[in-house]
């Protein structure tokens, strides 16, 4: 097939690489005949013989001490096999983002002596059907006493919240820091110099990727003593690492066979699912599923996290940014996950594609008794992105100026200082603005079509 | 209560089956006869990606007890190829990037090949409202729309096509 989209060749003729083959030309899919043909293996279309069903009880508080829990009616179900609770993991406690460097462990595996949000994993039960897996699972007893829960990111960092986080803080902390932070310049001198101060404040809910196909894994133990894992995650060697981190073996006993996700969208990156399965294989020595329910993966699988973005621009008459000061709060949930990964890159983020000479960025991950929050299409920086942007058109309409030409006049340009003090190079952003507003038919001033993002202009 | 013997007329083949009276026609697809286009997504109606042809209606399979439907014409993605020869319908799922992760494809195509079945000439609208019980979280449903129309007309030009000839 022919190329279908033309491909700009006026910009940057001479950078380019070559001619492209595939960028603007179809190419066929790889997978997509076993796609239609009903051939693509999916995790869930392996029954091997001997097969156990994982169901997990749930806590029903936000927050909660766990006084007793009682097991015993799992066990008169017909066709349960076995009840795991924490005492079963070998390494309980867990932090997915521990595999590069970031720590505390603040994840039980299951809960021991309280849960932090409604849908945390008290007990396991692992049956002969999905049925009395499910039957078991709901005849287990959890007795409990309510404690404070806090439900929004600001309360949580007020003067005398509840602490709900056995670190000590209701926020992550950064190298010793409340939160990440952007330093450049001065950013009150900024404001000191700026005709207009122009706030604004953002915030969006959590989000829920909602895959067609639920979460899930099937474990099968194999003859040399092995795991193999047939599961439907996004990071197949974090499953793998964290898994053996979590039951203590070495990473060579276990197998990961993934590969193919039906939909994820970040949302099948956490390792939830492959512990617990391996361990109902171990401890009955036949193969486990464990899949959430369309209930489950729609209340207890992580999120997008909410965030809530306060920004705070000064700016000249002329439309160029001389300030930008951002709060933003990312609602992590119960715990960590990947949220305090997504907290830096929103801190990175939120100076935005524009050369301001003043910046204060904080950006908090902050603990709630919320279902935790993690990977998420471009996590950290869509939501910030959809705050700054509309931003600047709030800051184009308060100042009358139209708003390409405003972006277009703050523009990082090649060689600019970024306010985390990296050079800017290879931006474009210039040309990109002036080549939409050619095809949304925007008016552009000459001088505005002259910009470049290889110079900037005096002034 | 007890287990019924339950006979179909599966992608074209006389079957039976002992089914529990729980049992769904999903889980018997899948687990008795190891067909497993089928894809269990919600289990409870809400998704399509389970559908399957019941005597050549669309049909969520995970909502239908086997016992119910004894006697029936059951079609699934599996019966549709002739061999490697893919049927217009999915020949223009491929050409038309109308699967992404391919969980909701083949009960996408199911409930398209039942469309075109009756309808030779489907308006757009057509199209979305015969797809509207199929949920796909990739695609954002364009292609897939511009996939089915293309089979129509793909089929209008070339009647001979196999096709779902023989459902
Ligand atoms: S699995 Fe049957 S409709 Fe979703
Ligand atoms: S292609 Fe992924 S759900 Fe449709």
């Amino acid at each position: 097939m022919g190329r279908v989209t033309p491909v700009d060749t006026a910009y940057f003729a001479g950078e380019r690489a070559g001619d492209f083959t595939v960028i603007g030309s179809p190419v066929q899919r790889s997978d997509a005949r076993g796609h239609v043909t009903g051939r693509t293996v999916f995790f869930e279309d392996l029954t091997p013989p001997g097969l156990t069903h994982v169901k997990i009880h749930r806590s029903t508080r936000h927050h909660a001490r766990i006084d007793r829990v009682d097991v015993s009616g799992a066990y008169e179900v017909p066709g349960v096999l076995r009840v795991i609770t924490h005492e079963d993991v070998p390494n309980n406690w867990y932090v997915v983002l521990r595999l590069i460097g970031v720590g505390p462990d603040d994840e039980p595996v299951l809960a021991e002596d309280r849960v932090l949000y409604r849908g945390e994993p008290i007990v396991a039960v692992v049956a002969e059907t999905e049925e009395a897996a499910r039957d078991g699972a709901a005849r287990v007893v959890v007795d409990y006493t309510d404690l404070p829960a806090v439900l929004d990111v600001e309360e949580a960092l007020a003067d005398g919240a509840p602490i709900i986080k056995q670190a000590g803080t209701n926020h992550f902390v950064y190298e010793g820091h409340h939160c990440r932070r952007v330093r450049l310049g001065d950013v009150e001198r900024g404001f000191a110099q700026a005709d207009h101060i122009i706030e604004g404040r953002y915030s969006s809910s959590p989000i829920e990727h909602a895959p067609v196909e639920p979460t899930g894994c099937v474990v099968v133990p194999q003859g040399d003593g092995r795991l193999r894992i047939h599961s439907n995650t996004q990071a197949a060697f974090f499953t793998l690492d964290n898994t053996a981190l979590i039951l203590g073996v070495p990473p060579t006993s276990l197998r990961v066979v993934g590969g193919t996700v039906g939909g994820g969208f970040g949302g099948k990156v956490d390792v939830i699912v492959e512990p617990l399965a391996c361990i109902a294989a171990m401890l009955t020595g036949r193969p486990a599923k464990y899949v959430y329910s369309r209930a489950e993966e729609m209340q207890v699988s992580s999120t997008r996290a909410a965030e809530r973005i306060v920004i705070k621009d000064g700016v000249m008459d002329d439309g160029r940014i001389v300030a930008r000061q951002v709060t933003l709060y990312v609602d992590a949930g119960a715990y960590s996950r990947h949220s305090p990964y997504g907290a830096t890159k929103a801190a990175a983020h939120m100076p935005g594609p524009y050369t301001i000479p003043n910046v204060h960025i904080d950006c908090y991950c902050v603990y709630t008794n919320r279902t935790p929050s993690s990977a998420m299409r471009g996590f950290g920086v869509t939501i910030g992105d959809f705050a700054l942007e509309s931003h600047m058109d709030h800051v184009a309409r308060e100042l009358g100026l139209d708003p390409l030409r405003l972006r277009l006049k703050n523009a990082y340009r090649d060689g600019d200082m970024k306010a985390h003090r990296k050079i800017a190079s290879g931006t474009a952003l210039v040309e990109v603005i002036q080549r939409a507003a050619d095809l949304v038919g925007h008016d552009l001033p000459p001088e505005y079509r002259a910009m470049s993002s290889a110079e900037r202009p005096e002034g | 209560m007890p287990s019924t013997i339950v006979t179909l007329t599966l992608n074209g083949t006389e079957r039976e089956l002992i089914a529990r009276p729980s049992t769904t026609l999903l889980n018997a697809l899948r687990e008795t006869f190891g067909l497993m286009g089928a894809k269990r997504g919600c289990a409870q109606g809400g998704c399509g990606s389970c559908t399957v042809l019941l005597d050549g209606r669309p049909a969520v399979s995970c909502l239908i007890p086997v016992v119910t439907v004894g006697g029936s014409t059951v079609d699934t993605i599996e019966g549709l190829a002739d061999g490697d020869r893919l049927t217009d319908v999915q020949q223009a799922f491929v050409d038309h990037f109308a699967t992404q992760c391919g969980f909701c494809t083949p009960g996408m195509i199911m409930s398209a090949t039942a469309l075109l079945d009756r309808n030779p000439d489907p308006t757009r609208q057509d199209v979305t409202e015969a797809i509207c019980g199929n949920v796909c979280r990739c695609t954002g449903y364009e292609p897939i729309i511009t996939a089915v129309l293309s089979a129509a007309e793909r089929r209008r030009d070339a009647p001979q096509s196999p096709a779902t000839a023989g459902l």
